[in-house]
This record gives structure tokens, sequence and C-alpha cells, in this order.
């Protein structure tokens, strides 16, 4: 079997279906995608898993391009994926792409 | 000896400000009867603007409530005018036939505003801008109609232009001169002043001669001598006001413009006084309030026949511009004239402009636009013919630091700080040394100093960091909200009444966030204080909730959620007890259990469940998650104890069925119980309610949690209806006073439990004052669980998650 990952892009949803600034979450198969809207209209999708203690990132409070894990706080960048300090740690982001006001995620 | 009687005719600022006085000066010695037109009791008319641009209620403006004069033993007409005096027999006559006799009489019948003579003048739909009535027909018009046209680019017309453009109307001004506020502006000031209102969205008709006003029985348009007509549903005339001195007149009392009346307000008739709009003093009509303070105390120590020194010697004016957004401020002479020299400092990078007039080395007049701060300051040194030939020119301007420190240090105890209140630099002192305050707002809150138009907080401040010292860079140091920002939660909260901010980006925008959108910990407190402040216009931000409240349930360590329904008082019966459990069978739910606040938590339920757990449930939300009132619990108290001597379930599910639902800084947590043995834990709680015999003991400030406080006894009542009464008042204050996330244990430790009971316990009006706030926050909740389950995007957006396969490509 190769082992090379095949890239995809799959439709999640529509634009307006995904609300502002409140995160959402997308199962793919088995991966769980937490995506969002920023007040800027940018798309940004990250893996619903907080490196801390696997908080959903999809229920955090997002303000700017990072988002504040659900359960304790630490806070994450969406584009880079890396946990601010005091914290260590990162997680995997997705790239997002719109098309005639629908929304695909690469995988 | 009998008392005298003394009436008062106008039931005013002026009158009625006069009266507390005379009450300070000798309590006993009239027999106090108050006409008034108005169907109100008496409330600031200043903040009528606040009112019109949605920054407060008309029942936050009532000065004395019902109870006041009640308290004092005065006997209120309201809806009542006096129409005839008989200075010889000392009578008068009212509209509603009423002959009284007096043996002293003061008139405070104020002005009336000033309506132009143009035909069809008397459409519907043409107002003044002067009482509550006026301010509710303009919000009325704004629902229905589109176009509003005020006639008078003075204080007042732009005041309501800028009410009517909040309400939603398209506003044009309409101002014969081609400049606004001439009377309190110069040229640069006036157009800087014009700029940026219409930045605001306001519309100017500049040089503009009013001619007629068009339409069938209600106004359709406005036509003028030299333009086209324009198009207006409602027409507000702001061109200014005449005192009302037709009943003195009438009377054979002497006028002129105002009634004539002497250095101790004394008119032509003998025992008969006058003082507010409606009196003139050294040829001087004012249109203001600042002169009323003065006016009012010499008066009072005139009628109780104590040394009134030289009485009242006139005033010099300032005035503010109450426009959120546009800060204008102008006293005394600003106009330039041959015998005068000015200082200018003009930034238009910046839309700064100061000036500051100046004869014989003597301050006599200022300007400012952009920045007000130091309004108050030049005042004074108006009024007190500041000899400036000692200073640099430069520190005149200088409103921080050093300069402004030794600028209130100077200042004498009877100089006024506010002079929207009549509030004086002895007055702040006083109150912050006896009461402990640490910032503006708290000084706002006690003795009413920079309510009104916000000029002064600035020189509060001043005074707060003179008086304490050190200490107060340290209590301003360590409550800055979070790292977005160097403002404290008070001086936020103080900036979101002020400034009418209405929204946590505009918050953050307005005050200079360090962030863009904040953080976890300003947003949701911004989105609290903005609930708080209006309580009937706050959309609550979704976004700006911790997840717990954004759901309306409490996350998992595993992302799950548990649901805990409301059970009043901790009491249920089998019904509810079967649809429990037959919801968590249907849902499979892993874990039900009694939890520490007398209810059933059923936890482990997955996202896309909740919702419909709520629905087959049909039970209302227990907040178990909430900053807000959490739960009551009770003892089974005097039915079925043999100790009892009190209902405490019913109280206890009173108590909860009237406050839940209620957001708080932090959350609530309370207890009834029916005998000192205090079964349902109200020692630990932040309000705990104990029944003795033939009475309830209220304790606060308890807490059980990480630090665990004992509540103290805040006050022992007779009655269910009190308790209800006392909590309401205590957590109103609660969450005006407190900051975000500090437990009511917490706050009380920080502001004494004397100075709380000072506030909801001695002071009636302010009890009642913060019950009715408090209803007016009750007013507005909704069952949050119910309203989502109805609302199919809100449930979507909240609790589904979208679900996709990847196809394999080839
Ligand atoms: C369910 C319950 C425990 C139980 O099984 O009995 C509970 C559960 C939680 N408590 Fe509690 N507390 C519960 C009664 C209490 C009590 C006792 C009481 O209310 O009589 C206390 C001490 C009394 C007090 O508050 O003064 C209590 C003191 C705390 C504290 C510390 C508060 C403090 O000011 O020190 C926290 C942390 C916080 O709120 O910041 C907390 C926070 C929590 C949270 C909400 C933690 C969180 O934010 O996720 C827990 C949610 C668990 C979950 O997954 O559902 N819980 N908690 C109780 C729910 C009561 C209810 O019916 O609403
Ligand atoms: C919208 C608005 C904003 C303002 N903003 C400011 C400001 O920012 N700063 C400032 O200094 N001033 C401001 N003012 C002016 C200020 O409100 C007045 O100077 C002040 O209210 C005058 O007090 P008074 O008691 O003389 O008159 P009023 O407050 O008008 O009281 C007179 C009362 O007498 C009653 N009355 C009259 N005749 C009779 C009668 N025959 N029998 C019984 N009752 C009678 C009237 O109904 C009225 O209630 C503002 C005014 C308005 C309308
Ligand atoms: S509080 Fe008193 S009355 Fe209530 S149950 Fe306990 S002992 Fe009985
Ligand atoms: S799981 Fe995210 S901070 Fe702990």
């Amino acid at each position: 079997m190769s082992k090379a990952i095949e890239t995809q892009l799959i439709k999640v949803a529509n634009v307006d279906e995904i609300p502002n600034q409140v995160g959402k979450e997308v199962i793919i198969d088995n991966l769980e995608i937490a995506i969002f809207r920023l007040s800027s209209g940018k798309f940004k999708a990250v893996e619903n898993k907080c490196p801390h203690k696997q908080g959903p990132l999809s229920e955090g409070i997002v303000s700017g391009e990072f988002v504040f894990c659900p359960l304790h706080d630490w806070k994450i960048d969406l584009t880079s994926g890396d946990v601010q300090k005091p914290d260590d740690g990162c997680v995997r982001t997705y790239h997002v792409e719109v098309r005639n006001n629908e929304v695909f995620i690469k995988i | 000896m009998a008392k005298r009687k003394l009436i008062l005719i106008g039931n005013g600022m002026a009158g009625v400000r006069c009266l507390e006085e005379i009450l300070k000066e000798d309590p006993n010695r009239f027999e106090i009867t108050v006409f008034g037109t108005e169907p109100h009791p008496n409330y600031n008319r200043i903040m009528l603007s606040s009112v019109l641009q949605g920054d407060t209620t008309i029942d936050d403006i009532i000065l004395n409530s019902y109870e006041w004069y009640e308290q004092h033993g005065i006997k209120l007409f309201t809806g009542e005018t006096v129409e005839k005096i008989n200075t010889e027999d000392k009578l008068l006559y009212t509209d509603k036939d009423r002959e009284v006799s007096y043996d002293d009489l003061i008139i405070a019948t104020g002005s009336n505003p000033f309506m132009l003579p143009l035909p069809g003048a008397d459409k519907e739909g043409v107002i003044a801008f002067r009482n509550i009535e006026d301010c509710e027909q303009m919000i009325r018009s704004s629902k229905k109609y589109e176009r509003a046209v005020v006639i008078g680019g003075g204080l007042l017309g732009l005041e309501a232009a800028r009410g009517l453009l909040n309400l939603g109307m398209e506003v044009d001004v309409v101002h014969i001169m081609d400049q606004l506020m001439e009377r309190q502006l110069d040229a640069t000031a006036g157009t800087m002043l014009q700029e940026e209102l219409e930045k605001q969205g306001m519309n100017f008709l500049m040089g503009y001669q009013t001619e007629a006003i068009l339409g069938a029985g209600r106004v359709k348009k406005v036509s003028f001598k030299n333009a086209k007509p324009v198009k207006a549903d409602l027409v507000v005339m702001a061109v200014g006001i005449k005192p009302n001195v037709a009943l003195a007149k009438e009377s054979g009392i002497k006028t002129n413009r105002g009634i004539v009346v002497d250095d101790y307000m004394q008119t032509s008739a003998p025992d008969v006084y006058s003082l507010g709009e409606c009196a003139e003093h050294r040829e001087m009509v004012y249109g203001l309030v600042a002169p009323l303070w003065d006016q009012g105390k010499a008066l009072a120590k005139k009628i109780c026949e104590i040394d009134a020194g030289d009485g009242y010697q006139g005033s010099i004016l300032s005035t503010k511009l109450k426009v959120s957004g546009v800060d204008v401020f102008s006293a005394g002479e600003f106009a330039d004239n041959p015998n005068t020299k000015a200082i200018r400092v003009q930034d238009e990078f910046e839309g700064l402009y100061k000036k500051v007039v100046v004869r014989d080395n003597k301050v006599v007049g200022a300007v400012l636009f952009g920045d007000t701060s130091e309004g108050t300051r030049l005042l004074s040194m108006i009024n007190n013919e500041t000899d400036i030939s000692e200073m640099s020119k430069v520190t005149i301007f200088q409103s921080t630091g050093q300069g402004a420190e030794s600028g209130v240090a100077e200042m004498a105890d009877s100089d006024q700080i506010c002079g929207c209140n009549g509030v004086s630099k002895g007055d702040i002192v006083t109150a912050i040394q006896e009461q402990n305050l640490t910032t503006v707002s708290e000084v706002r809150g006690c003795t009413n100093a920079s309510r009104s138009c916000g000029t002064c907080a600035g020189l509060v401040g001043d005074l707060l960091e003179h008086t304490l010292g050190d200490e107060f860079e340290i209590v301003d140091e360590k409550a800055t909200v979070c790292d977005c920002t160097d403002l404290t939660h008070e001086e936020v909260v103080a900036e979101i009444r002020e400034k009418g901010l209405t929204h946590t980006r505009e918050v953050m925008n307005v005050l200079d966030w360090s962030s863009d959108e904040g953080c976890s910990k300003c947003r949701p407190a911004l989105n609290y204080y903005l609930g708080m402040v209006h309580p009937m216009e706050h959309e609550d931000e979704k976004e700006s909730r911790f997840v717990n409240e954004r759901m309306h349930a409490n996350i998992q360590k595993n992302g799950t959620y548990s649901v805990v329904p409301r059970m009043y008082g901790g009491v249920t019966n089998s019904k509810d007890l079967r649809r429990i459990a037959d919801v968590a069978d249907k849902y499979d739910v892993p874990l039900l259990k009694v939890t520490g606040g007398q209810r059933i938590d059923m936890l482990g339920i997955k996202k896309e469940d909740v919702p419909n757990v709520w629905k087959d449930l049909d039970m209302p939300s227990g907040y178990a998650y909430g900053k807000a009132i959490r739960t009551v619990k009770t003892c089974v108290g005097k039915d079925f104890c043999r100790f009892g001597t009190q209902d405490a379930i019913g109280l206890g599910i009173a108590i909860e069925k009237k406050f839940e639902k209620l957001n708080t800084p932090h959350k609530v947590k309370m207890a009834v119980s029916a005998c000192p043995r205090n079964c349902a834990e109200g020692g630990i709680k932040d309000v705990g309610v104990v029944g003795v015999e033939g009475s309830w003991e209220i304790y606060v400030g308890g807490n059980g949690g990480i630090t665990l406080r004992a509540a103290e006894l805040l006050c022992t009542v007779i009655t269910g209806e009190e308790v209800l009464e006392v909590i309401a008042a205590y957590l109103q204050f609660y969450r005006e006073n407190a900051r975000y996330l500090e437990r009511t244990s917490h706050w009380l430790e920080r502001v004494g439990l004397d100075y709380i009971k000072s506030v909801i316990l001695d002071d009636e009006q302010e009890k009642q004052k913060l019950a009715n706030r408090m209803e007016i926050a009750l007013s507005n909740l909704k069952e949050p669980w119910s309203e989502i389950i109805n609302d199919e995007k809100q449930k979507n957006d909240l609790f589904e998650n979208y679900k996709a396969t990847a196809v394999a490509q080839k």
C-alpha cells in the first residue's frame, strides 16, 4: 500500500451555514475538524482536539485569528496551529477553500 | 409654635433643590406643599437628552421619588397648575379649584419652549423638547415615521437631533445662522463641530429661514423663504426658551424678562420668592442648572432666617454638548474682543481645539473642542479670577500630572466640581474619606458628581488621587479588566454609560483596546456589562459567551454536556421525576446525580442530543452553568419540621421564581431555612435567609467554595415581601457595582458591608431606584432552552455537526 496521502477537497457546507465567530465541528470519516468563520470573513480549520487534554476547540471563544480552548483556556493560533505562551504545543491545521459560496476542506 | 406654611409652585429642578436645602437648614420649620403641572415627581431634565439618545431610562432620571416627598411630610399635587396668586391675602388658586393659603411662597415655574409663530406650527407632529412627554412622543414617532426636521442648531437642537438619529430617523437640522451654537462657540469650534456631526450622519441646512409648516393634519413638509422645501414627518422646535412669568405677572408681582428678585431671591411681593429659569437676578435670566444650586442655598438661608451673608451674587455659565463622540465645552466670555487676548491651541490631525480668553491677566472665558477634560478647572479659574501672569502659557492647558494635582489641591472646599448636579469639592472629599471610595464611578454613585454631562470625571479622578495619595495608584493598578486594556472594570462601565456604547466591538474600538477582538477574559465581561447597563436594548453576543453559557449546558471533560433542569426550591413531584427518568432512558444518559444544589444533574449527554433532551424534559433551565442566579436551597420548614417557624419552601420558591435567569457578575446561590439550625446552609450562601419567630434574617456574602466565608447579617425584616425587596436591591447593587467574576463574598470584603448597608438600607430613595432597575432587568429575560429549541438556526449553529465522507479519488 502506498503511504503517500492523496489530498482532496471535501465540501462541508455552504458559506452562510457557518456562523460568524462561533466554531463548528466537521466530521469527515473519523477526522474531527473545527471550522471557523472569522469576523474578517476568512475561514480557518484545525483539528478539533486541544493539545492539552483534547478539548473541543470548536466550542472556544474566537478572537481575531485565535481560539481560546473551552476547557482550560489555552490560546491557539488558527493559522499556524501553534499554542501561545506560556503553554506549549501545536494542533494540525487544514486548508479551507471557498468556491461559489461553498466551503471545502482539503484533507 | 405652629409650623409656617410654605408652598412651592413648580415641581422642577430649581424648586425641589431649594426644598432640599431648606430641609437641610431647618427640617421642622415648614409644613410644605408643592404644586406641579407635570404628572411626575421631580426629575433631572438635563438627562432627557440621554433618555432620547437611549443611554438611560425615564426611571433612572427621577431625582426625588414619591417616597421622598412622603418621608419629608411634603404634600405633593402633581398634574395641578396654580392659576392665580392673591399676594395680599396670601392665597392661591389652582386649576382643580383648590384654594390654599400660605405664609411663604416660592415660585419656580421654569420656562416654556419658544415656538416660532409659523403658519402650520400647530399641526400634529410639531413639538418642542422640554419634558418627558416630548421625549416619549419623539420615541413613539421614530417607530412610525422616518424623517425629522429639527429647527435650531443650538445645544438643545443638536442633542435632540442626535437622539432622533439614534432612534433610526433621518435628521435635517435647520439653523438660521451660518454657524452652529453661535452663542457658545467661536467660528473655529463651530466649524469643527459641524464637520464632526456631519460624520455622524446629521444633515445641516445652514442659513435657512423657515417659512411655514405644511401638511393636511400632520406635518408633511417644512418650507423656507430662501430654499426648496424638505420632507418632514416630525418637527422639533428648539429655538429657545422664555421664562414662565405669566402667573407672577397676572398676580401683580414685578416682572421684566423674568420675575425680578434681589440677592436673596425675594420678589416685589412680601414673603414671595422665586428662583430658577423664571427668575431674573441683576438683569440676568439663566437657562442652565448651575445657578440653581447657589440660588437655592441663598433662598433657603433667607427663608429659614439664617444669616445668608451676601446672598446670591450671580453665576458664570459653562455649557457642554451632551452628544456621544463629540466633546465641546464653552464658558464665560468666549468671543474675542478688542480688550481681550487669547491663547489658542489647534491640532487638525487629532481634531483638537482649545482657546482660553484672557483680560488683564485673568482667564475670562474658554472654548474646548475634542477634549473637554480641562473644562471644570478652567471654569474654576474663571470663577476665582485666577491671576495667570505667573503661569507659563502652556501650563494653563495641562490637565494631567503635577499641574492638575495642584489644580484640585488649590481649590476651596466650597468650589463646585460638578456643575450639573451642584457637588462641591468638599462634598466629594468627605464622601471619599467617609465611605472609602476608590474609583470615579463610586464617587459618582455616592455623590452624583459627573453623573450628567461627565465633563468633571477627570477632576473627580484628580481629587481621588489627591485625597488617597498612593493608595489610589494601588487600587487602580490591580483591577484592569485584562491585558487588552489599561482600564479598570469601573472605568469601562463608566465609559459604556457615558459614551452610550452598545457592542463589545465598539467598546474595544472606542476605548483603544490593544487587540482587535479582545480575549476570553474581556469579551464575556464586556458582554455582561453591556447587558447590565442596557437591559432592554442589549442583544446578547453568543460569540462573547464562554462555552457553558453559549450552549446553556455544562461542558464535560470529554466534550459531552450535563443538563440540570430547574427544580424550584429543591421541590419536585412524581411527574417530573418520571419524566427525568424517561428522558434518561431514551438518551442513555450515563449518570444521574443529585447535586449539592438540591436538584438532579443528567451528565454525559452528547452535544447533538442536548436540545432534544430539553424538549422532552419540557422543564426550564436550572442555569447550573451560568454567571447567573443558580439555586435557592430550602429546608422543609414549618409545615413538617417540629422546629420550623416559617414557610421556608414557599419563600425559597418565590425567590427562585423572581430572580431566575438573571445574569450576575458571578454565580449567585441562595438558601432559605425556617429556623437558626439553618439546614439549607444559608451561612455559606451569597444570600441566606433564616426564619425566626415573627421575622426573617437576611445574611449576605457567604461562600462555600474555594475560600470559605461565613455570611454576615444584613438586616431583619418581617414579611416575605420585604425579603424579596431587600434581595432585589442587594443583587441589583451587586450587579452594578461588582467587577465581572467577583463573587458576592469577595465584593463584600472589598467594599465593606457598611457601605452596602448605607446604599441599600439607609437610603430609601436609592433602594427604590435599585429595585426599579432590577424590575427592568427582570422584565426582559427569556427562557433559553425553549428559545433555542424553537429557533432552528440557533439550534443548528450551536448543536449540529457537519458530517462528510472522503471519497477516494483515482
Ligand atoms: C453539579 C455540582 C456538583 C454536584 O454534583 O453536586 C457542581 C458542579 C460544578 N461546579 Fe460546583 N457544583 C455544584 C455545587 C457547588 C457548591 C455547593 C452548592 O451550591 O450548594 C459549591 C460551593 C458553594 C459556593 O459556590 O459557594 C460549588 C463550588 C464551585 C466552585 C467554587 C466557587 C467559589 O467561588 O469558590 C466552582 C468554580 C467556579 O464557579 O468558578 C464550581 C464549578 C462547578 C462546575 C460548573 C465546573 C465547570 O465550570 O465546569 C462543575 C460542573 C460539573 C459538570 O460537569 O456538570 N463549583 N459547587 C453542583 C451543582 C449545584 C446545582 O444544582 O447547581
Ligand atoms: C433636553 C434638555 C437638556 C438640557 N441640558 C442641560 C444641560 O446639559 N446643562 C444645563 O445646565 N441645563 C440643561 N438644561 C436646562 C435645565 O434643564 C433647566 O435649566 C432646569 O431644568 C431649570 O429648572 P427650573 O426648576 O427653573 O425649571 P423646570 O425644571 O422646567 O421646572 C419648572 C416646573 O414648574 C412647572 N410649572 C410651571 N408653571 C406652573 C404652575 N403655574 N403651576 C404648577 N407648576 C408649574 C413646570 O411644569 C415644570 O415642571 C436642559 C434642558 C432640556 C429641556
Ligand atoms: S432549618 Fe430548622 S426548621 Fe428547617 S429543617 Fe432544619 S431544623 Fe427544621
Ligand atoms: S483541553 Fe484545551 S486547554 Fe485544557
